[in-house]
Order: C-alpha cells, then structure tokens, then sequence
C-alpha cells in the first residue's frame, strides 16, 4: 500500500503531457510513414532510412535531404540546406532557456534531442500557461509530449520502408500539418504584439518562399520577433 | 542516387549530429544563467514568429495539388485560425480545420 510520494507528485506532469502530446500521432504517422516511402523510392537502405529517422528526428530537413540527395547534389549542399531547415531549433532551443535552463545538464540534452516542432510547441504553450510549474514538472512535462509521438515517428517509418505504398493524395493528409501547426498557434495569440508578430511571420514567409528552403523562414521569423518585441514595448510605453 | 554507403552513413551522421547541436545549443551552454531582457522578449515571440511563416506556404502552394492555390485548403487553414483564436483550445481548432477540410472535400464531391 505504501506508494512513493515522489512518484506520486512526478506522475501528473508526465501525464499531462503524454495527453496533450497524443493528438500529434494522427501528423507524426502519415508524416514519416511518407518519409519511409520516400526514402526506399530514393534508394536508401531500411538501416540508412531508419538512421535518419532516429537519428535527425526532423521530418523537414529529412525530406529536404533525401530529396536533394535524389538530384545527386553535392554533399556539403545536402548538409548545408538540411541543417537550415533546422536552424529554427536554435530559436526553439533559447526560447526554452528561461524554462528549463536549471534542469541537470543529461535531462537538457534528452529535451534537445526531442525538441521538434510538435514537443516544443506544446511544451511552451504548457509553460507559459501555467508559470508556477517546477522546472522538474516542467521537464516530465516535456518527456510525457514526446512519449507518444517519438514511437510513432519510429514506427511509421519501419512501416513505409516495408510497405512502400504511398497514402493516397485524395486523404489530403499532407494538410493535416499545417491544421496542427496552426491549431497550436492560434490560442497563443494573446495580444496586439503577437498579432503583429503573426501578421510579419506569414507575410515574410510567403514573400521569401522562394529562397531555398530554411533561409526564408529564419528572415520572417527574426522579423516577426523583433516586430511583436518593438510593438510590445510601444503598448508598454502607452500604458505609462 | 550515386553516393557510396559509406557517403550516405555521413550524410546520416553528421546531420544527426548536427541537428542536435542546434537544437541543444542555447540550452546546453547557458543553462540557468541570466539573459537579457530584450533576449527573452524577442524569445517569447518564438512559437508566433517561426510556425506561421513555416505553415503559410503550405497553405497558399500545398505540395499535394503541386503548388497549384486550393480554395478548399486555405478554407481549412482560416477555419482552423478562428476557431482557435475563439475557444482558446488547440483540440477545438484541430477539429474545426479537419471538419472544414473534409466537410468541404465531401461538399464539393457531391455536388
């Protein structure tokens, strides 16, 4: 009957996250389950396919570097144009630094090599809704978003190398990203500044689409951060 | 493809490596000292400035219809925003977005 009162109290961050991670499935699945197929077509080994898979655990950069080793692009190109699709992470990695900068350095490196687009952006949006959380609950948190999507992206790979069958376009499945991305967004736009940052981010991304990919996203988004700081400041400056 | 076995291994390894660089970067080597305050304003910024600017594309040039605009898309995407913005809930907007996608897929089947 005597249960730990150290389990007791780490269990519910854990938790919390595994749920709020879970709906990510229905992307991650699809996602790397296309990768799989790609990456056979392209003609990479199940141990090459698989190495990208868990090794990068980025699904952008993972197709952007298959595609262009496809073209037979010179390596440092692939390397160079894949690690810019990832340079946001970078971003990603310092707006976390006030969050979880404490924790021991072996849980700050598990929270790197899990940091995507899916983990972080639901971890954030848990952190700044609930300020009081500890940076222990807050790493748990963290470890429980990326405990049912990491599997997933595995396992949706396997099976895409062994089935090489891609999803019928009809599912429009490649939409169901940007739903996620978007749903995750929208309820973090609180004021005018995240507005103003919003409108900047897809406004430069939409005009600098056509740079090769990764560059044009880390101009909008350094744009679009520097916007929604500067109007910030003026509605601060207003209140005064 | 005209890489030997031991370039694609490479290629694997050093964007494995790579990427965890980045993404370790900021929160490897600072850890809990103090930043800036003009750092952690623009750093709150993050989610609102990268996701949009990476999503917007998809929406106006998806991939699937070979970057050809598809009105039923951007439908989904601006169904997907509102509904977000209004119930303050990611699950409401993803089910919001996923309705208009397919509720207007089936419509336009129909008709």
């Amino acid at each position: 009957m005597t249960v730990s009162t150290a389990k007791r109290t780490t269990r519910p961050a854990y938790w919390a996250g595994v749920r709020d991670g879970a709906p990510f499935i229905l992307m991650a699945g699809p996602f790397a389950l296309l990768f799989g197929v790609i990456a056979t077509d392209a003609g990479l080994t199940l141990a090459q396919a698989m190495g990208f898979s868990v090794l990068v655990i980025a699904g952008a950069s993972q197709f952007a570097a298959v595609q262009l080793m496809v073209e037979n692009a010179g390596i440092a190109f692939v390397l160079l144009a894949a690690l810019a699709v990832n340079l946001r992470m970078a971003m990603y990695s310092a707006s976390l630094v006030p969050y979880l900068g404490a924790a021991p350095l072996w849980q700050r490196a598990t929270v790197a090599y899990l940091n995507f687009d899916q983990t972080y952006i639901t971890a954030i949006a848990r952190y700044e809704a609930y300020a009081q959380m500890s940076v222990h609950d807050r790493v748990l948190y963290f470890f429980g978003v990326a405990t049912p999507i990491t599997p997933v992206w595995f396992g949706a790979t396997l099976a895409g190398i062994l089935a090489g069958q891609t999803i019928p376009e009809a599912w429009a499945l490649d939409f169901i990203m940007p739903i996620m991305f978007l749903a995750m967004v929208a309820p973090m736009v609180r004021s005018l500044a995240h507005v103003a940052a919003a409108v900047v981010s897809v406004s430069v991304g939409i005009a600098l689409a056509g740079l090769p990919s990764g560059f044009g996203l880390l101009i909008a988004a350094g744009a679009a951060m520097l916007t929604g700081a500067m109007v910030e400041i003026w509605m601060e400056g207003r209140k005064t | 493809m005209t890489y030997s076995a031991s370039e694609i291994w490479a290629i694997i390894a050093i964007l494995g490596v790579g990427t965890f660089l980045i993404r370790f970067s900021f929160l490897g080597l600072i850890g809990d000292r103090p930043m800036p305050a003009f750092a952690l304003r623009l750093l709150r910024f993050t989610p609102v400035a990268v996701l949009p600017a990476m999503v917007a594309p998809l929406v106006v040039w998806p991939d699937a219809t070979g970057g050809a605009f598809d009105p039923i898309r951007a439908l989904a995407a601006i169904a997907t925003v509102l509904v977000g913005l209004w119930m303050r809930n990611p699950l409401w907007a993803i089910l919001g977005g996923v309705v208009t996608l397919y509720g207007t897929m089936g419509l336009t089947a129909l008709f």
